[in-house]
């Protein structure tokens, strides 16, 4: 059946990839390898835009109303970064970072090109939903970058774009919330589709319990995202109608805002936002760190020369996971005024969901015991990545602890526990992810020498920005300041601020080996001698390098589970028959 | 009084409950060393003792089961269990929950705007003056109608709250206009302060000095100026400090005429 929905949607192009024009074979693509591509390209793009913001920033916050030396008087005149800038780079760093940096990479890019190669599919299921969701990204993308440029700059209420702060901001947050109905749309219309194509595709043999980790991943963030995205495009609408239509949906009767009274029917309330976003966003949270849980579990198995240990409760695991991210959001919220009752039921479920947490990388961590690791730069991000997670995730503890969570609630200590999560945590899968399958997709190697400069310089600068933090967060100081040394214990704790902004701007100079590594291999990067260079046993690596439209001319069947190996340690791919 | 030492860890605590949220940080923090270092640990021996050389083969069996894991496990699982039901649930109803009787503490109003608070004393009467929208202006933040009887003798100190020392505060905060979040780091006290609610708080010092209050909840342009004072002083003090205040608000005769509780 799948392969008769699949060749429908495919007619018009029997011809091959050879017969389009150019447009169509590389702008207007529906091959789920190109489209993959382009969402990987843009979302690095924003990837290193949103990181340049905060580089900025980090000037502003290491050395306070100090002019940023070169660059400074392309932003204002005396080249000191105002407050209105540093609250506009710092809501659009979290909104760039999320929602157009590492979603559209984790799931966009890698994804889109791997979910059907490793299912065995020719193309996504629906292939010209798939360019739909990504030009409505491309779209979201230009309208946030565009927003920049509307009379009074960007949206600059936070990322989480709280009411009624949110409604009376400039025009710029009007952008935002169209920007993030764009973006939205692609990732419901991306989700679906990669629903579809893992379930629906698969090639004869491959069971559920055979799919390679990388794709349980997948499916269930395609989940979280097609249920958890809905109420916050609801939310977005209701709160553009408070800005533009006059209504009330999140403003409460009676606002004065400097001096002034509101002239709003009022009778709606600020908390009902915060629900719907934080309903979307902590699943969200999940939306990132899962696909990087499935990058890790891939190379972790490829790499130590073994089966993962546990697959199938590392399954589900993730699973469970999926599901609790649904009953934990209103953690975000407990200073809100929260009751004994419901701060109860949010930090239990806070704590339950540390579990799953646990196992997986506990999984991972005892994959690692009698296995053979070859030191590969995916390998090294990806071993990276368990330490550095488990950093992220047992720092969410004091934070999910209402009574611990008083103290520490909106301060440092949250940007370095979640930071810990996405940047050296997921961010770090990424890399790893595009050093492992850069041979896949272009038939050759990266280079080894500047990826383990990438790597080591990296490892060792995302500490220095990140670890300060939890210091600073104790200390008491206040997230999203212009100036912390206004405050006695912000001063005190300012010196940290040096090392964090000096270890990113480090962290920057070490991406420039990556990008350049990423550009040069293209053409003259040493050539892989087969179809599975590392050596893996997932059906991506049955196809050739780069797989062509349609990736599989010859069709190939799964026998056997993933990761698995014959008692004379020879490596039995799920595409092998023999064993 | 002495200045408070701030540093890199948590500043000091001058708050009765305060002991039991550090008590309750400081046990996380020791739970998650432990844990770290010992993943830490095994994960660098695996490193080095299962690198790829020559000579040394994975095991490929799959057949080993660690048994070790699943206690440390659920001994996770307890310890968590017992930390929310024993320390966290506990500490946040007597923090949140558990007031203390409004007759023998200090009642505040707390109403924060962009981005200033605004100390809204109920007076010797004990009884806070009726707010009234249209009367807000730039001496009135927070429109307080000086013709209620009830009103004529409160007290607005603009970002300075001023509080006995070893006496319990309940504070009523709000906002005019965005999301706030009151912020004392040396009480460990935070409250986000939402517009269309009243939320009350409480706290007691259980020593003198002079301390800040932080905005803690982005509220635009001007959040980082956001920062309000508050200086716990010894009872006499205080009683001073009010006595003058009233002095100034209802004139010697009419203050000194008028002892606590009869303005009705």
């Amino acid at each position: 059946m799948s392969n008769d929905t699949h060749n429908h949607s495919h007619s018009h192009s029997h011809g091959g990839a050879h017969a389009l024009p150019f447009w169509r074979k590389y702008i207007f693509s529906t091959d789920h390898k190109t489209i993959g591509l382009q969402y990987g390209i843009t979302a690095i793009f924003f990837l290193l835009f949103g990181f340049g913001l905060m580089l900025l920033m980090r000037w502003q916050l290491a050395y306070p109303k100090q002019a940023i030396p070169l660059i400074g008087k392309l932003f204002t005149e005396d080249g000191v970064l105002s407050p209105e800038l540093y609250n506009q780079f710092g809501a659009m760093h979290g909104t760039i970072m999320v929602f157009l940096g590492v979603v559209p990479l984790a799931v966009g890019a890698f994804g889109n090109y791997l979910v059907p190669l490793q299912v065995g599919a020719q193309d996504m299921a629906f292939p010209k939903l798939n360019m739909l969701s990504y030009w409505a990204y491309f779209c979201g993308g230009v309208v946030m970058l565009g927003s920049f440029f509307s009379p009074n700059g960007a949206a600059a209420s936070g990322w989480t774009s709280y009411p009624p702060l949110a409604v009376v901001a400039d025009n710029g947050q009007s952008l935002w919330l169209i920007g993030m109905v764009f973006l939205i749309t692609s990732s419901l219309l991306g989700s679906v589709n990669t629903i579809v194509t893992a379930i629906q595709l698969r090639v004869k043999g491959l069971s559920f319990m055979r799919w390679p980790i990388f794709v349980w991943a997948q499916v269930t963030t395609a989940f979280l995202l097609l249920l958890a995205f809905p109420p916050l495009e609801a939310a977005g609408v209701l709160q553009l109608m408070d800005r533009i239509a006059g209504t009330s949906f999140f403003l409460p009767s009676g606002l004065v805002v400097s001096g002034e009274a509101l002239k709003v029917s009022g009778g709606g309330n600020p908390i009902l936002w915060q629900h719907l976003f934080w309903f979307l966003a902590h699943p969200e949270v999940y939306v990132l760190i899962l696909p990087a849980v499935g990058i890790v579990g891939e190379i972790i198995a490829v790499n130590t020369k073994k089966p993962l240990y546990g697959y199938k409760t590392l399954v589900y695991s993730l699973v469970f996971l999926g599901f609790m991210s649904f009953i934990v959001w209103a953690h975000h919220m407990f200073m809100t005024g929260m009751g004994v009752t419901m701060s109860t039921f949010f930090q239990a479920t806070t704590m339950i969901i540390s579990v799953p947490s646990v196992i997986i990388l506990t999984t991972y961590l005892l994959t690692l015991w009698g296995a053979s690791i070859t030191y590969t730069v995916p390998m090294l991000f990806a071993t990276a990545f368990l330490p550095m997670f488990a950093i992220g995730g047992l720092t969410g503890l004091p934070l999910g602890l209402t009574a611990s969570d008083i103290h520490l609630h909106d301060t440092y200590y949250v940007i370095g526990h979640f930071h810990y999560v996405v940047a050296p945590g997921t961010l770090f899968a990424l890399m790893a992810g595009v050093y492992f399958w850069y041979p896949k997709i272009t038939g050759r190697f990266m280079s080894d020498t500047l990826g383990k400069i990438h790597f080591w310089l990296s490892v060792i600068a995302i500490n220095g920005v990140f670890m300060p933090m939890f210091f600073m967060g104790m200390a008491g100081v206040s997230r999203r300041l212009y100036d912390q040394t206004i405050y006695a214990h912000g001063a005190a704790a300012q010196p940290l601020n040096v090392i964090m902004s000096v270890s990113a701007w480090i962290l920057a100079v070490a991406q420039l080996p990556f990008l350049y590594n990423m550009a040069t291999s293209w053409k003259t990067g040493k050539k892989v001698d087969s179809n599975n260079p590392w050596g893996g046993t997932t059906l991506e690596w049955a196809a050739s390098s780069p797989p062509p439209h349609e990736n599989f001319p010859t069709p190939v069947e799964v026998y056997r589970a993933p990761y698995e190996y014959s008692p004379n340690k020879k490596l039995l791919p799920q595409f092998v028959q023999e064993a | 009084m002495e200045q408070p030492q701030y540093g890199f860890w948590l500043p000091p605590n001058i708050s009765t409950h305060g002991a039991e949220i550090d008590g309750l940080i400081s046990t996380l923090h020791w739970f998650m060393a432990i844990l770290f270092i010992g993943w830490g640990i095994y994960l660098i021996y695996c490193l080095i003792r299962f690198r790829a050389r020559p000579g040394h083969e994975a095991d490929v069996s799959g057949n080993t089961h660690f048994l070790i894991p699943k206690y440390i496990e659920i001994a996770i699982v307890i310890f968590e269990a017992g930390l929310l039901i024993f320390f966290a649930a506990p500490i946040w109803a007597k923090v949140k929950k558990n007031f203390p009787n409004e007759a023998e503490s200090i009642v505040v109003k707390v109403t924060s705007e962009q981005f200033a608070w605004t100390i809204h004393y109920p007076g010797r009467d004990g009884k806070f003056g009726q707010l009234k929208t249209e009367l807000i202006d730039g001496t009135n933040p927070v429109g307080l109608d000086r013709e209620d009887p009830n009103g004529k003798d409160d007290i607005l100190s603009p970002n300075i709250l001023n509080i006995p020392v070893n006496k319990p505060v309940i504070v009523q905060l709000t906002a005019k206009d965005v999301i706030h979040s009151f912020s004392l780091p040396v009480m460990r006290v935070k409250q986000d302060a939402i517009p269309g609610m009243t939320i009350p708080l409480w706290f007691q010092a259980t020593q003198t000095g002079k301390f800040e209050i932080a905005c803690a909840q982005l509220c635009g342009v001007g959040h980082t100026q956001m920062r309000g004072f508050f200086n716990v002083m010894s009872q006499e003090e205080y009683d001073t400090w009010f006595n003058e205040e009233e002095k100034s608000l209802l004139g010697d005769a009419e203050s000194a005429t008028q002892p606590s509780g009869e303005n009705q």
